[in-house]
């Protein structure tokens, strides 16, 4: 864990933090942010490829000074084992967006445009209505939704954004020790 | 070896080294309470939760062992929940196990079900709900040695009745002994990084008006012998906080005493004036730096704590070093004598003198009480320091009391103070001191309390009578809420709003004599000494001498909250000295 505050775009911070995968973790963790007044903006919960472990990738938006205080605090939860403060130019992040929007016949040439354009899925299709699904960076899932919106969209449903760190890309010195 | 979930706990504790257990058994606690009849740890019955939670700490406090409590479930373990915040704010290592309704139950508002690890979570270093009577041994074994390594705290484990519960087949398991910790999150840190240290020790030889603020961490981390070598071989001056009272020995030349909101002068004063602090597991709490703003303005910081979460929390320090308190101590000696020892060190005789100026011109000072006024409270803890063993215990309650044992007993041994620091819990001092005598039964034990203080937990010298724990009480009588009083005195125009708690309702001696105590009663100087003495004979039976004390008398020193440290308010007869 870096002691520096991490990434801090729009003032949001995104944390990932590897815990025992263990009852009631996540209510100590939620709790430490709670306690400060703290929001959490978007949380993302799985299991690792170590069936012990469960990945948490938590957004929250606050200032750098507290967040290094409860990035140490967290530290301290006996079930924490880990924590990495994700900065997005070093990392790649990804959520899914579920979407039903209105189309009837008339402009749902339109909104199967937009799904061509960004490579949506389409789900479900109803008299007059349309399913779809975006997977991508955040940002890009943004702009996807924000061109639905004026065709009325009827219920979105985002997962919060997982993230990992980019990959190192040059190539390591053969000669190091 | 075949047995029950509640046996297992029993053994597993006896493994752990526990000898002695404070508690109270009920509903869903009770198939443990069977196997503790065959078990090697005695059991102190108290008369209230809270007091079997304090009287673990007080154990902890004077012993360094872990203060083990065992209560059952619903209203037991809200009980207990004061002394685990008082322990987690104060790192006090204790393990206290709670009864729970059985599994299925839970969840459904069984009787005396209550949620005890949600409520107990943000005041515990770590808890447990235990969901198979297999997971004992190793959850107890993790229990303990989460209490007591790294920064030490209170770790909760609430057990169902149904793995405990010899009827129930959920209870059957086999013993075996762990013989590790399966903890991949834990992994408290002791070394500090070598470099630091030596940036460390390099600040120190070119410190000019270096102060050693020592706090609780010396006293967690056995340090005393350290930090005295340190002192000794740099000559810097030491102030021990309220939780390291004792931590270094109070008649040494170079200790200052306790800073703070109640602190001595030249101790406020050294920090403010310090061009380098030397933290050891100091918190920078804020009844110690005043407006924070403000706290020593001209000092660098070197900050060394076992929690990284206190380096930088309120202070950024120049240098912060993670670690053991006891080990950086000593290797920070090491790199000091490398650099060249004392004679590496400036000439300091400047400062030296400035402190012994200060230390002249305010000393702690009050004055006697005159004709048939009652007696004055310091006077009462001059006469009760000077005629106890210089290694007697004194556990302390929470007020004015407290802030005048601090400033007037002379600590001069480790592991003497038991006290309630970060939390402030009134009613603290009968169990705490019940506790340390359990854990030092060779040593005198003094608790000193509030007449306030002593209304909230005085059921606890049944206890003490009953089981058989010989604790002396110093009851300052003030008559009031007195800590509070001084407040609304200096604060609120004198305005007096729900302070006076009546003079002679209840009659402490007849309180005392009706909870097994002798009940002694004192209200002029002359029969202060031979009240003292005569206490001091009795060691077959707990003691309270009420002392009749001045309602008026205030604590200072005082830094009034939110002030900076350098308006420290002095006792009126010191006001026109020059600072
Ligand atoms: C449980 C609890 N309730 C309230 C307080 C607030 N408080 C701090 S000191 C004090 C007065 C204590 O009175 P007493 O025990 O008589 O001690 P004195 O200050 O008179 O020496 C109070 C009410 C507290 N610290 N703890
Ligand atoms: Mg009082």
């Amino acid at each position: 864990m870096s002691s520096a505050p991490g990434s801090e775009v729009g003032g949001t911070t995104t944390l990932v933090v590897r815990v025992e995968n263990k009852a009631g973790v996540l209510a100590r963790v939620a709790g430490l942010f709670a306690r400060r007044g703290f929001n959490i903006e978007s949380l993302a919960v799985a299991p690792t490829d170590d069936e012990r472990f469960s990945r948490l990738t938590i957004v929250v938006g606050v200032d750098a000074a507290p967040m290094e205080q409860v990035v140490k605090q967290l530290d301290k939860l006996v079930n924490v084992v880990d924590i990495q403060e994700l900065n997005p130019a070093a990392s790649v992040e990804r959520e899914l967006m579920m979407v039903t929007v209105r189309a009837d016949s008339e402009i749902r040439g339109q909104i199967l445009d937009l799904v061509r354009i960004f490579q949506a899925t389409v789900l479900n299709v109803g008299y007059d209505e349309i399913m779809v699904s975006l997977t991508g960076s955040p940002s890009r899932v943004d702009d996807f939704e924000d061109l639905l919106r004026p065709y009325g969209i009827v219920e979105v449903q985002r997962t919060g954004k997982v993230a990992l760190p980019k990959l190192v890309k040059s190539t390591p010195d053969p000669l190091a020790p | 070896m075949k047995m029950n979930g509640g046996q297992a706990l029993m053994k597993a504790l006896e493994n752990e080294g526990v000898d002695i257990l404070f508690g109270l058994p009920g509903g869903a606690i009770l198939p443990v309470y069977d196997p503790l009849i065959d078990s090697s740890i005695r059991h102190v019955l108290v008369r209230h939760e809270q007091g079997a939670g304090h009287m673990a700490e007080g154990y902890a406090h004077a012993t360094g062992r872990p203060g083990v409590a065992m209560v059952t479930s619903g209203p037991a373990a809200t009980n207990i929940v004061t002394p685990l915040c008082d322990a987690y704010m104060d790192s006090i290592p204790m393990v206290v196990v709670t009864g729970q309704v059985p599994y299925a139950a839970i969840g459904t508002d069984a009787f005396q079900e209550c949620d005890t690890t949600g409520i107990t979570m943000s005041v515990t270093k770590h808890n447990y709900l235990v969901t198979e009577a297999a997971d004992i041994p190793q959850v107890i074994h993790d229990a303990f040695y989460i209490a007591t390594t790294g920064r030490p705290g209170p770790v909760l484990v609430d057990i169902p009745k149904d793995i405990v519960d010899p009827n129930n087949p959920r209870s059957a398991m086999e013993w075996y002994t762990p013989d590790s910790h399966d903890l991949p999150g834990y992994l408290p840190n002791i070394a500090g990084d070598a470099e630091l240290i030596r940036q460390a020790a390099k600040l120190i030889c070119e410190a000019e008006r270096p102060v050693l603020y020592t706090g609780g961490g010396i006293l967690k981390s056995r340090g005393a012998e350290a930090l005295l070598e340190l002192a000794e071989m740099t000559g810097i001056h030491v102030v021990t906080t309220l939780m390291n009272r004792g931590g270094f020995p109070d008649d040494h030349p170079l200790c200052l005493g306790m800073p703070g909101m109640h602190g001595n002068y030249t101790a406020v004063t050294a920090m403010q004036e310090a061009d380098l602090l030397i933290a050891l597991g100091a918190r920078f709490d804020d009844r110690v730096t005043g407006k924070v703003g403000e706290f020593a303005p001209l000092a660098k910081v070197i900050h060394v704590d076992i929690d990284s979460a206190e380096l930088g929390k309120v202070r950024r320090p120049d240098v912060a070093i993670q670690g053991d308190c006891r080990v950086v101590t000593e290797e920070l000696v090491k790199a000091l004598k490398e650099m060249g020892g004392s004679d590496a060190q400036p000439d300091r005789n400047q400062w030296r003198s400035r402190i012994s100026g200060w230390q002249e011109r305010f000393p702690l000072t009050y004055e006697q009480s005159k004709g048939d006024e009652l007696l004055k409270p310091q006077y009462v803890l001059e006469q009760l320091r000077d005629s106890t063993p210089d290694d007697t215990i004194v556990a302390s309650g929470v007020g004015q009391h407290q802030m005048w044992t601090s400033q007037y007993w002379k600590f001069n041994h480790p592991y003497t103070w038991v006290n309630s620091g970060g939390l402030g819990t009134m009613g603290f001092a009968i169990p705490a001191a019940i506790g340390a005598k359990a854990g030092r039964p060779d040593r005198m034990v003094w608790a000193v309390d509030g007449d306030g203080c002593f209304q909230m937990t005085a059921q606890e010298l049944v206890t003490a009578a009953t089981e058989g724990f010989p604790i002396k009480v110093a009851l300052i009588n003030n008559a009031y809420l007195g800590m509070v009083r001084q407040w609304q005195e200096m604060f609120y125009e004198e305005r007096y709003s729900e302070v006076y708690l009546t003079r002679d309702v209840p009659d402490y001696k007849m309180w005392a004599e009706a909870l097994g105590c002798v009940g002694l009663k004192v209200e002029s100087p002359e029969e202060v000494g031979p009240a003292i003495a005569q206490a001091n004979e009795i060691n077959d039976q707990p003691v309270v001498v009420e002392f009749r004390c001045e309602a008026e008398e205030n604590v200072f020193p005082m830094v009034p909250a939110g002030m900076s440290n350098s308006d420290v308010v002095v006792d009126p007869s010191q006001r026109d000295r020059p600072r």
